[in-house]
């Protein structure tokens, strides 16, 4: 709550409507503000169409992903598992599209079952996830911890150590998934578009997000308001993993391969944008259009640092790391709510 | 005994106030809650602070504790006029506060939370043997058996604010500042507090006390200071007031009348909510009672008795056994959603742990167990500011902005939030768990009045109360239980204060109601 100013010295009135903007909760926006005028400074590359497509178009893997991190943090909960499973995810997929190529299946019929297989995959992974959670009452962490040791030693184990390929005419078909563009703007940044308005109207529109957000406040009040609550916090993790899949629907396509390496440190990418952009870790509280400008940002830090010769682009986890401390500090004065 | 009996030394230094307040005044923003309020505590003294919720008694309390600075007027200690930085400045200063919510690390065990901060060092590490025996010997004091290695969260709640009592007097108490202390406490333990209070002034502690219950004032303080909205009433010798007078100084108006007229019960009226041979492992057993429609039934007990988790259990909160029908039906209800679907809502007891988000809106709060009427499927947040603008009518919540969150009411105000919280539901049996506890006298007399006006509409009520008085002022009958066990149920005559308690404390039992005799179901006497 912010402290009003003295009593009997009424402030004029420009001030008096500054001070009625949220501004802590437009802190995530703000930055996002300050990294495109000090991208524009730097570059006259930067704040071209082309540019800034390539930046939401890498920035929707975590993104999308993110927004399902959303759910679960603002639950109360973590999911450390989401950069393994992308990765098992992706193995998968591709695995199973290719012995449907093998069958001589066409290839809209063999992307689209691969489509279908990886989003129940995905809800599979987070109910899996959620029921260990809530019914096996065991620490999202932990769960969590474990699920991204076994998912990621699951893709290593189906690539036999190395990589998976995608089959070289679904690749070809398949492809403008990730790299195509509908009406100028690139299919991922519609996908991610799609994802955050789809989410957000859910978290703060239905009765589901209310719930979410009375649970990751108080848990037992929700209970004894006769919420369903392990039923809900499963879910959220239903949605994180179904927001995975989706994910990497669009990142198969980009590389046509998957290996151990891949979304290695996603999880923690997530975690950064959802927090960046107001979430409150311990839950109860957030936005989805917050977590949409943190993953966005996260990326253009990126952006910016390839640009400019000033820091070394070996410095960006530095530089992200600085603004999500300072993001949250910059937010520290909600701590109370 | 009275306060005569306590010890006044006419000694000059004893005569001296040893903490004045002076036109404190205090705003949190644009809200002034305590309007040039002046006080003053002598050694020896016992003075109370009396007011309903919202009145500005907590408040003046952590003014001159130095939990947050006036916006006018001055502390004086010892005649010298005294800003304190923290309450750490204040305990420095020997002024030392007890809280009403509790303060204790719930993860620290008993003897560290006794000297959190004030820590006995020996060598340069804390000396933990030495403070486990002085903790022991201050519980001693305290007639408080509880191990010093245990965890602050596996003790009672009554327990634990013995142990805050115990952390307040282990420091060098000059002004012991004393918020709602016996709220939690059982009668025994309130004893033993006053034996303490009795002590500690004979010691030439001064004492504030901050309460809303008149028999206690009656009998521990030596003057009491009353406030309203904010104002100070007056300063008197609590022996020229009788209670009464008290009371109608505290809400402006007479309290003659503080219970509604019993709705008379149909002799026929049929039982709605039946609970058969229903247990709750570790806590309940073998309960057979039955709700008629109309009625008020109270639910009487000690701290422990087992009436929190028998209706938990019912509505599906915790795991039981046995049968419970509604309307005659047999029910199986294995959440509370079942129940709510039921018709059958419950007031939780913790009206801070678990009835309300104190950091989120009144909104959000009022429609949460009734969402389903307010989001189909997006939520309508039009209906839910108006059914908040209605509700904040009907049950009279006063809070000068809609805007606010939960945690900024005073505590009648929430639990009228919670009460209208529940009745969204719309439900036809509403169990209120201590519906009245920590609040004051005129929220009380208004949540008397509104169960009758729901009797008058057909809903059924069970009442679990602390409050003899109130379970007899408002019950048509009163169920009684110790130890997990239906001791007792009392109606006409047998309701009185020595039959409850006798049954409550375990000096009588009705044989009858161990039995498997389903005929002592309807309470026929």
């Amino acid at each position: 709550m912010a402290r009003p100013e003295a009593v009997g010295s009424p402030a004029p009135l420009w001030r008096q409507r500054l001070g009625r903007i949220p501004w802590q909760q437009l802190t995530p926006l703000l930055g996002l503000v300050l990294l495109l005028i000090v991208g524009s400074l730097i570059h006259p590359a930067f704040l071209t169409t082309t540019n800034l497509f390539n930046v939401l178009t890498r920035s929707a893997f975590i993104g999308i992903i993110a927004v399902g991190g959303t759910f679960v943090i603002i639950a109360g909960g973590i999911d450390l598992s989401v950069g393994s499973m992308a990765a098992f995810l992706a193995g998968a997929m591709i695995l199973v599209m290719n012995v449907l190529s093998g069958n001589d299946l066409a290839p809209l019929t063999v992307v689209l079952m691969g489509v279908g297989m990886v989003l129940v995959a995905g809800l599979l992974a987070g109910a899996a996830n959620g029921i260990a959670i809530t019914r096996g009452r065991i620490e999202a962490f932990i769960v969590t911890l474990g699920t991204l040791g076994i998912f990621r030693s699951l893709v290593i184990y189906l690539a036999d150590g190395g990589t998976i390929s995608l089959d070289f005419t679904v690749r070809g078909f398949y492809r403008p998934v990730f790299f195509g563009s509908f009406l100028g703007v690139p299919i991922p940044v519609w996908a991610f578009a799609a994802v955050a308005i789809i989410g957000a109207i859910v978290l703060h529109r239905t009765r589901f997000g209310r719930y979410v957000r009375a649970i990751g406040s108080n848990q037992e009040v929700a209970r004894y308001a006769s919420v369903r609550v392990e039923r809900i916090r499963t879910l959220t993790y239903v949605i994180q993993g179904v927001c995975v899949a989706i994910a990497v629907i669009l990142y198969v396509p980009r590389l046509g391969s998957a290996s151990g390496s891949t979304g290695i440190l996603w999880e923690l990418e997530a975690i950064a944008a959802v927090i960046i952009g107001g979430t409150a870790l311990k839950g109860g509280y957030g936005h989805v259009w917050g977590t949409v400008v943190g993953a966005i940002m996260l990326s253009l830090i990126g952006n910016v640092l390839n640009l400019t010769a000033a820091i070394s682009e070996y410095l960006n986890g530095a530089v992200q790391g600085l603004i999500i401390i300072g993001a949250v500090f910059l937010q520290r004065g909600r701590g109370g709510r | 005994m009275t306060s005569s009996t306590t010890p006044r030394k006419p000694s000059s230094e004893r005569d001296q106030p040893k903490l004045v307040g002076r036109g404190l005044s205090m705003a949190f923003g644009p809200v002034e809650v305590l309007h040039a309020v002046d006080i003053d505590v002598t050694p020896g003294e016992v003075h109370a602070i009396l007011g309903e919720n919202g009145a500005g008694k907590s408040t003046l309390l952590k003014l001159v504790s130095g939990y947050h600075a006036p916006t006018a007027g001055e502390v004086i200690l010892d005649g010298t006029s005294r800003r304190f930085r923290d309450p750490p400045d204040a305990e420095a200063n020997g002024i030392v506060m007890i809280h009403q919510e509790l303060s204790l690390v719930p993860d620290l065990s008993v003897e560290e939370n006794v000297f959190l901060g004030h820590e006995r060092h020996r060598f340069g590490l804390v000396d933990r043997q030495a403070q486990k025996q002085a903790t022991r010997e201050l519980l001693a004091t305290l007639q408080t058996k509880v191990d010093v290695n245990r965890r602050v969260r596996q003790l009672s709640v009554s327990q634990a604010q013995m142990v805050e009592i115990a952390k307040a007097v282990s420091r060098d108490v000059r002004v012991l500042c004393m918020d709602e202390p016996t709220d939690v406490l059982t009668g025994r333990e309130t004893e033993v507090l006053f034996d303490l209070v009795r002590r500690l002034t004979a010691d030439g502690v001064a004492v504030l006390y901050v309460s809303h219950k008149l028999d206690e004032i009656k009998r521990i303080a030596d003057r009491v200071t009353i406030l309203r909205d904010g104002y100070k009433i007056g300063t008197f010798d609590v022996t020229d007031l009788t209670p009464a007078e008290m009371a109608r100084r505290m809400v402006g108006r007479d309290l003659a009348d503080m219970y509604p007229a019993k709705a008379a019960l149909a002799d026929d009226a049929a039982p709605v909510l039946e609970l058969d041979d229903v247990s709750v492992p570790g806590h309940v057993e073998h309960v057979r009672v039955a709700l008629r429609k109309g009625e008020i039934l109270g639910f009487a007990g000690l701290v422990g008795a087992g009436r929190t988790e028998l209706f938990e259990g019912v509505i599906g909160l915790r795991p039981k056994h046995g049968t419970v029908r509604k309307d005659g039906r047999p029910v199986r209800w294995s959440h509370p959603e079942d129940a709510k679907r039921a018709g059958v809502a419950y007031l939780t007891e913790d009206r801070k742990g678990k009835g309300l988000l104190l950091s989120k809106g009144l909104r959000e709060n009022l429609t949460l167990q009734a969402l389903e009427r307010f989001a189909r499927p997006f939520t309508n947040i039009r209906k839910e500011q108006s059914a908040l603008e209605h509700s904040v009518r009907e049950f009279d919540v006063r809070v000068a902005r809609l805007d606010v969150h939960a945690g900024a009411l005073s505590g009648g105000n929430q639990q009228k939030l919670v009460l209208a919280k529940l009745m969204l539901t719309t439900p036809d049996v509403v169990i209120l768990d201590e519906p009245t506890r920590g609040i004051d006298v005129g929220t009380k007399r208004q949540i008397y009045f509104y169960i009758a006006e729901l009797i008058a509409k057909g809903t059924s009520v069970v009442l679990i109360s602390s409050e003899l008085q109130e379970l007899l002022g408002v019950a048509h009958r009163v169920v009684v239980m110790q130890d997990g066990h239906v001791k007792g149920i009392v109606e006409g005559d047998d309701m009185n204060e020595q039959t409850i308690m006798a049954y409550a404390t375990g000096l009588r039992h009705d044989p009858t109601l161990s039995a498997a005799r389903p005929e002592v179901l309807h309470g026929a006497a």
